[in-house]
């Protein structure tokens, strides 16, 4: 069974974000897209100062055998990327929740709305 | 899934955890648990894979031998009674049908090892050049279930856990064993860049002896790191870089190509006109930044495209990223700065050979 964390925000693409203060947000990738990806061996990551938006491709989290990429589940700009992950990519099936990919600035809060709730979520990949 | 043909041991790989897909029209175990740790099993202890899928193809009759020299790239008439070699099955214009391992029991008796995935293909393409030659060709995929013991600790393992000593069985050598009144064949062959061994048996047999491999800590090994550990070992696969527009001359498997000797095979012609004049080869590259250089993206040199890759990791053993990939002349030459385009972005690399890693295959006996 895959974990899940409640209070967060969830995509269809497997991408979790973490509402924090002042408009601020994390966003990394769900238990279940990292034990379908299986050894995550390298995330490919934008750079702090760039952009994201909503359901558009920013980066990918590579297993072994494959290239998955990562959608934004918001708009906004990138304030942090989390360095960790460059050296140990393994984190992510470790503790996917922990080892968050992004934090942004959000651009529209009205963006919330068209994510996934914990249990929707679960519904949806049950 | 419904649909797939299951080999012999399905109902383990399932019981285990494995993570099964289709493959070769059969649900097979591509991951237990990890491609990594099955991997390093192979490199450093002793691993197994369920081959089952793996098609069997025999030759029969007084022809057998001369039939096998026009089908098969290979020397065979050289061989011992007990040895075994690699090579290609070609069309006229010099494209592969298949790779495969031929058995030579007998000058009268050969068994081919064929891609699962091309059985079918194999088997008609066989029959139909049969011409004149008086031989039986049997598709006998059925009758034999394989598993795949690989490893510096496989030879050991075997002899602990089967009580079958293999020490004098050479490189690419063969014999018939007995385990507990089965009948065994193993070769000294594999598809890792290490020694081991393919087991060959009946569904009783191989059920026993895999129960018995994995309660003797033999770790079980998927697809996955299949395919990982024969990259790392620059063998081909096909369908990447061999296929039926690819040469073995492109691919660089010329060694098991015999086009200067006087055997008559079919699509040496070919491949003799293609001679020297490569437009294209099957390279290694190497990035220089890190990222993963996967099957199918484009190489480019400054903004020329000039081929693409076949098969690409992050490898596991080296922790490199690197590839083998068909491109065209003069760009093949070493050292040459190439860029592979990776999510619209330009990684830079450089071709070098294919000796990722050095093979570790035991060579010491027979012959």
């Amino acid at each position: 069974m895959s974990k899940l964390v409640e209070g967060l925000y969830y995509t269809k693409s497997h991408e979790w974000v973490k509402l924090l203060d002042n408009d601020e947000a994390l966003i990394g990738i769900t238990d279940f897209a990292q034990s379908e990806l299986g050894d995550v061996v390298f995330v490919d990551l934008p750079e702090v100062g760039d952009t994201v938006s909503q359901e558009e491709e920013f980066g990918a989290v590579e297993s072994v055998k494959a290239a998955s990429d990562l959608i934004s589940p918001v708009t906004g700009e990138i304030l942090e990327v989390n360095e960790d992950l460059v050296g140990e990519p393994e984190l992510l099936n470790k503790n996917p929740y922990d080892n968050w990919l992004l934090k942004v600035k959000l651009e529209n809060n009205d963006e919330i709305g068209s994510l996934l709730s914990s249990e929707e979520y679960a519904e949806f990949i049950k | 899934m419904e649909n797939l043909k299951k080999t012999c041991l399905y109902d383990k790989h399932v019981e285990l955890g494995a993570k099964m897909e289709e493959f070769a029209g059969y649900s097979m175990p591509i991951v237990y648990d990890s491609i990594k740790n099955e991997h390093l099993a192979v490199r450093n202890n002793a691993g197994m894979f369920d081959v089952s899928h793996m098609g069997e193809i025999t030759i029969k009759g007084l022809d057998a031998l001369a039939f096998v020299e026009k089908i098969f790239t290979n020397k065979v008439e050289t061989l011992s009674d007990g040895q075994v070699a690699y090579g290609m099955m070609l069309y006229e214009n010099g494209g592969v049908v298949d790779d495969l391992l031929v058995y030579r029991l007998n000058t009268e008796y050969f068994l081919l090892v064929v891609n699962a995935s091309n059985v079918a293909k194999d088997y008609n393409w066989i029959v139909e050049n049969t011409g004149d030659f008086d031989v039986l060709v049997q598709n006998v995929s059925e009758d034999y279930q394989e598993i795949a013991v690989q490893g510096p600790k496989a030879q050991e393992q075997i002899l602990n856990i089967l009580g079958i000593e293999l020490k004098e069985l050479g490189f690419f050598y063969f014999a018939n064993y007995e385990y507990n009144h089965h009948h065994l064949l193993i070769s000294r062959t594999g598809y890792t860049g290490e020694d081991g061994f393919e087991i060959y048996a009946s569904e009783e047999a191989i059920k026993e002896i895999w129960d018995l491999f994995l309660e003797n800590k033999v770790v079980p090994c998927g697809l996955g790191s299949r395919d990982t550990l024969r990259f790392e070992a620059a063998l081909p696969l096909y369908g990447h870089e061999l296929s039926p527009e690819i040469t073995p001359l492109e691919a660089g498997l010329k060694f098991f190509v015999k086009i200067d000797s006087d055997l008559d095979f079919i699509g040496k012609q070919a491949l003799i006109a293609q001679g020297e004049d490569l437009t294209r080869r099957i390279v290694g590259i190497e990035l220089k930044e890190r990222s993963i250089p996967r099957e199918g993206y484009e190489v480019y040199f400054q903004d020329e495209l000039i081929g693409h890759v076949t098969t690409g990791y992050l490898s596991i053993s080296l922790e490199k990223p690197i590839a083998m990939a068909l491109i065209n002349r003069p760009y093949t030459k070493k050292n040459t700065d190439v860029f592979v385009k990776v999510r619209n972005k330009l990684i830079p690399g450089f071709v070098r050979d294919k000796k990722f890693l050095e093979k570790k295959y035991n060579k010491t006996k027979g012959a």
